[in-house]
């Protein structure tokens, strides 16, 4: 009954080599996403969520060091080890096909020089098109997306933020992948535009994509995923159906993550989030933590909890384990 | 093409200048021949948070940096405590364009990449003659109400996160004590935890100074709990 896993994650590490110090920016992050599901990872700015992303997509700068696995399982098409494949194969057979992205800033992301139409045209042309149908398949998603002819034939700088974003989105729809990953698709949109982006990524879901969606706006994963990851200092901290976790957070963390929302206490969590470079040896929130005891000295283990997975020695919901 | 809504979208502010308070009055701007402001008033008192809300487009940053003072209008006017004033930037002595300050919403566009963030944070201060070592310690006692750690002010933007560089940016916003701080979707780009702590450090600062606050979002649930007062902007 279980729905195919599009991508599995396993035990994904990823450093910086900075001139004085290493950049511990994920660490040991396993996950797996399957057709069907929105995941949505969230956490403080800083703590490797996007650089989950670009690791996902081989776009990491040369001085990254990547361990662990990543595979994608793409339906009718051979596995491709994400991690592993050459930059040659990434590029002809995995970005944009197999792993699409939504970029966090459309603004740099938008050939200047191309009008909306060009580059839609251009991207469906590469992925199958003839020049002949090409226009009417980038009238077809630009429609979709909610983009109007007129605003098609504009160059990005001609688009507001909201209109460049939803021709970011576009283009990367317009190969169809089995995963799309959005990395922070509506910071800087009003309401209505946010809104209207994560329904249109839950509807790729529908119909059998997976969807990552890295965020800092809770609000946002909560209208649209099924799960959420909640990251912390490199790692993930707690993983669950998202319903659960804003109902019955079991991580510290994600309890004082929650209570700073404005419709709840609006108090923010107390201290500061470690330096990446400079991480405990322990548990990495145990310093802010108003549970931490000794045994915070240790490194939790993210271990199964409920229907979830959560990685703290003093969770705030014991699970009796089955 | 101008559908002239009547802009008097302030009931705050009916007639004549209120005594005390950064109003705008009649305000229209337009950018090439684009109206995006039409006759708008805005009322911000002492002490008091007014919402301003709007859709995308409709002239809430256009407001906000009239009422900074970044922006002529091209008709109409802005007053502090009555006091209309003729010009912006520095056509206005200090002491006048220091009792407002702007929080913007992308901290990485409103900074030089060149400076330590202690520079930044001292920055308005040297800009106004301020010794610099007087400016030094100003600086340091804002970055640590702001939530900087030591460690972080010798660093330079490109080495901290957006939401240690808005607090960097929010230090320097208060460095002149302004009466007035405009907000221009200053959180919308930071976590849920780094929002909370700069909407209570600009609480605590309002409560202390008597200041009054403009907040723009687009987050309904931050309006209605920070805003004591919202203000909509139609479509111009």
């Amino acid at each position: 009954m279980t729905a195919p896993a599009l991508l599995t994650v396993d035990g994904l590490t990823v450093r910086f080599r900075l001139r004085d110090a290493v950049v511990h920016a994920v660490t040991d992050l396993s996950l797996t996403l399957r057709s069907g599901e929105l995941l949505a990872v969230v956490g403080e700015s800083g703590c490797g969520k996007s650089v989950l992303a670009h690791a996902l997509l081989g776009l990491l700068p040369r001085n990254a060091t990547v361990t662990g696995q990543a595979r994608l399982h793409a339906p009718g098409r051979d596995e491709v080890d994400l991690i592993g494949a050459g930059e040659r194969h990434l590029a002809r057979h995995v970005r944009g096909r197999g792993v699409g992205l939504v970029p966090q800033s459309p603004a740099t992301a938008l050939t200047p020089v191309r009008t909306g139409r060009k580059l839609l045209e251009e991207t469906l042309r590469a992925h199958g098109h003839t020049r002949r149908d090409a226009p009417a398949a980038a009238d077809r998603i630009a429609a979709d997306v909610g983009l109007d002819a007129a605003d098609l034939n504009r160059y990005p700088h001609e688009l507001s933020g909201g209109m460049a974003q939803r021709l970011a989105t576009a283009l990367a729809l317009a190969p169809d992948p089995p995963v799309l990953l959005a990395d922070e698709p509506t910071t800087g949109l009003d309401r209505p535009l946010v809104d209207h982006t994560l329904d249109l990524l839950r509807r790729r879901c529908d119909t059998g994509a997976a969807v990552l969606l890295i965020t800092h706006d809770l609000a946002a994963a909560r209208r649209v995923a099924d799960t959420v990851a909640v990251m912390y200092a490199s790692r993930i901290v707690e993983h669950r159906p998202a319903e659960a976790l804003f109902d019955g957070p079991a991580h510290p963390y994600t309890a004082g993550l929650l209570d700073a929302l404005p419709d709840r206490a609006f108090t923010p969590v107390p201290g500061h989030p470690p330096s990446l470079t400079d991480l405990p040896g322990g548990c990495a929130f145990a310093p802010r933590c108003a549970r931490a005891t000794d045994t915070c000295d240790r490194l939790p283990r993210l271990a199964a909890d409920g229907a979830g997975r959560v990685a703290c020695h003093h969770p705030l919901r014991e699970e009796v384990p089955a | 093409m101008t559908i002239t809504v009547p802009g008097a979208t302030d009931t705050a502010a009916p007639g004549g200048a209120p005594a005390g308070g950064l109003a705008a009055h009649q305000v229209s701007v337009a950018y090439g021949g684009q109206r995006v402001l039409d006759r708008v008033d805005l009322h911000i008192a002492p002490g008091e948070t007014v919402g301003l809300r709007g859709p995308s487009g409709s002239g809430k940053s256009t407001l906000a940096r009239v009422l900074a003072l970044l922006h002529a209008p091209d008709s109409g006017h802005v007053t502090i405590d009555g006091q209309p004033l003729g010009g912006v930037r520095h056509r206005l002595p200090a002491a006048l364009r220091t009792r407002v300050a702007v929080l913007f919403q992308s901290p990485r566009a409103a900074t030089d990449p060149r400076l330590s963030l202690a520079d930044i944070v001292a920055e308005p201060l040297r800009a106004t003659g301020t010794p610099r070592e007087q400016a030094a310690a100003r600086a340091a006692e804002l970055a640590d109400l702001a939530g900087l750690t030591p460690d972080l002010l010798t660093r330079r933007p490109h080495a901290v996160s957006d939401g240690q560089l808005q607090r960097a940016c929010l230090a320097r916003a208060l460095v002149h004590r302004p009466d007035y701080l405009l907000c221009d979707e200053a959180t919308a780009m930071l976590d849920a935890s780094t929002q909370a702590h700069v909407a209570a450090v600009i609480g605590d600062y309002q409560r202390r100074q008597g200041a009054g606050v403009l907040v723009i979002t687009h987050d309904p649930a931050l309006m209605a709990r920070w805003a004591t007062r919202v203000v909509d902007l139609p479509t111009a």
